[in-house]
């Protein structure tokens, strides 16, 4: 192989005049750090809410449900990103698809939104199977001391929910960090796209990947340690993993 | 007090749990409610608040229609305490948080009202300087009676307890068993389902056997220890006192 290695081309200058190629790197990774913390606070939201719905005793509930999490889970997340940014624009009226297409942002905004999407059906499946790990007991105990279903939930289920389901959600969390990448196919520059430009303005296609492949790693090391610590945290004790 | 008239109750179209169960409670009494595992007697007793939907009769609480779509259940749920086979207890709350949690959320008393009354009882069955631990950093007797003293900061009119000490190593019950028995003492109005019959002869006004979910034997305590009447009765006791 013929390949000139240079690792000081991270601190030359790049074509955009935007500083060096570490900087246009490191302005990929806030992309991808922006994009993955907004899809996943769209993530928890949405999948609480499913997943609480998939657990109430309501037929109209499960069913709604079902539907959600089997939309957007059984479809490529590729699939998704180009649903919403090219189809989604033209299904809708003429006037408002235009002005959909025109916002600014708008890969990073169907970026965040659909792959927040795509990962909240997975936070209700782990949601919902929480909930129904606790003793039926609870629910029960709740509910005879007076409490409502509302209150039910906010203040003796889903606390513990939560808790048990902290590990797989750490996961989750990595995964919607990673799945940002899909992004790069409808225009969002984010650190894969960065690396991908740095590639082809100085053809130094391996050190770009290995930077940025180090910036992924080094991402979820920190979101690792983050829902490491949280569990610390949040653990009961006496109780599974308390001490 | 409490008043079950006609109770019918399905499990799906083909498994009838409660065949035609009528009785009452009267302010002040305690009816010992026992019989064979799967008689429904548990079941009958969580049809009072409500846990569990009747198909048919009528259940009347308090002078309250309990299976009418009109009444406020939750109101009446929190005026009846009900203590459970696994205690139930809330393990993400300090014991403190345990039995403050529904007297603010339902009652609407202050913090420091709930956290006094809390403590009253707390120090009633014995367990004061347990208030800042979790339940999983108790015995089962103490979470047993902590869930005892959540029901009664409640200020129930009645009590309704589901195999308190079915849960329990043997040097336990009694210590569950001493608080429910001063209860009694003090006139609250008990329903306790239970294999305990030396509670049963010490306490109880009444007893009520029941067999394939049918009320098969009503009567004062002696009656029933005495000379019961049934046959399934007789064989139950004979096989529950051979020891």
């Amino acid at each position: 192989m013929n390949y000139n290695w240079n690792w000081g081309i991270f601190f030359q200058p790049n074509p955009m005049g935007t500083g060096t190629y570490l900087d246009m790197l490191l302005s990929g990774l806030w992309l991808t750090i922006k994009t993955a913390l907004l899809a996943w606070i769209i993530a928890l939201i949405c999948g609480s809410i499913v997943g609480v719905l998939r657990t109430l005793p309501s037929k109209t509930a499960e069913w709604i449900g079902f539907l959600y999490v089997e939309f957007f889970r059984n479809m490529p997340l590729l699939v998704q990103l180009f649903l919403w940014f090219f189809v989604l624009p033209e299904l809708l009226p003429r006037a408002i698809g235009l002005w959909l297409k025109q916002l600014p942002n708008a890969p990073f905004w169907t970026a965040a939104i659909g792959v927040g999407l795509f990962m909240s059906a997975r936070v209700a499946v782990q949601l919902a199977a929480g909930i129904s790990s606790l003793p039926r007991g609870q629910k029960q105990a709740a509910t005879a001391l007076g409490l409502t279903t509302v209150q039910t939930y906010r203040y003796v289920l889903l606390p513990m929910a939560f808790r048990i389901i902290l590990p797989p959600l750490t996961s989750e969390f990595l995964n919607t960090v990673k799945n940002t990448a899909v992004a790069i196919t409808i225009g969002l520059i984010e650190l894969t796209g960065q690396a991908r430009s740095m590639q082809e303005f100085s053809f130094q296609v391996f050190e770009a990947f290995t930077a940025a492949t180090l910036m992924y790693l080094l991402l979820n090391l920190v979101v690792v340690t983050a829902m490491r610590f949280l569990e610390r945290r949040v653990a009961i004790p006496g109780y599974i993993a308390g001490k | 007090m409490i008043e079950l008239r006609h109770v019918d109750k399905w499990y799906g179209p083909n498994f009838q749990v409660l065949k035609d169960c009528t009785t009452r409670v009267a302010k002040g009494e305690v009816v010992v409610v026992c019989g064979p595992s799967g008689s429904g007697k548990s079941t009958l007793i969580k049809c009072v608040n409500a846990l569990e939907p009747i198909q048919g009769g009528e259940i009347i609480l308090d002078g309250i229609k309990v299976n009418d779509p009109a009444t406020d259940l939750p109101k009446l749920r929190s005026r009846v305490g009900m203590v459970f086979q696994h205690f139930e207890l809330f393990p993400h709350l300090r014991i403190q948080e345990n039995l403050c949690l529904a007297q603010e959320k339902v009652l609407g008393r202050s913090h420091d009202e709930a956290q006094a009354k809390g403590m009253k009882l707390l120090d009633r069955v014995g367990l004061k300087e347990h208030a800042g631990k979790y339940p999983a950093e108790l015995s089962g007797g103490q979470q047993q009676r902590v869930a005892i003293a959540r029901a009664l900061a409640m200020d129930p009119i009645a009590m309704l307890f589901d195999e308190p000490t079915s849960a329990l190593d043997p040097e336990m019950i009694s210590e569950v068993l001493d608080v429910m028995v001063d209860l009694a003492g003090e006139g609250m109005t008990m329903m306790v389902v239970t294999h305990e019959m030396g509670f049963a002869s010490k306490v109880a006004h009444r007893v009520i056997f029941m067999d394939q979910g049918e009320i098969v034997e009503d009567a004062l305590k002696d009656d029933f220890f005495g000379k019961p009447r049934s046959d399934r009765a007789q064989k139950f006791l004979s096989k529950i006192l051979q020891h």
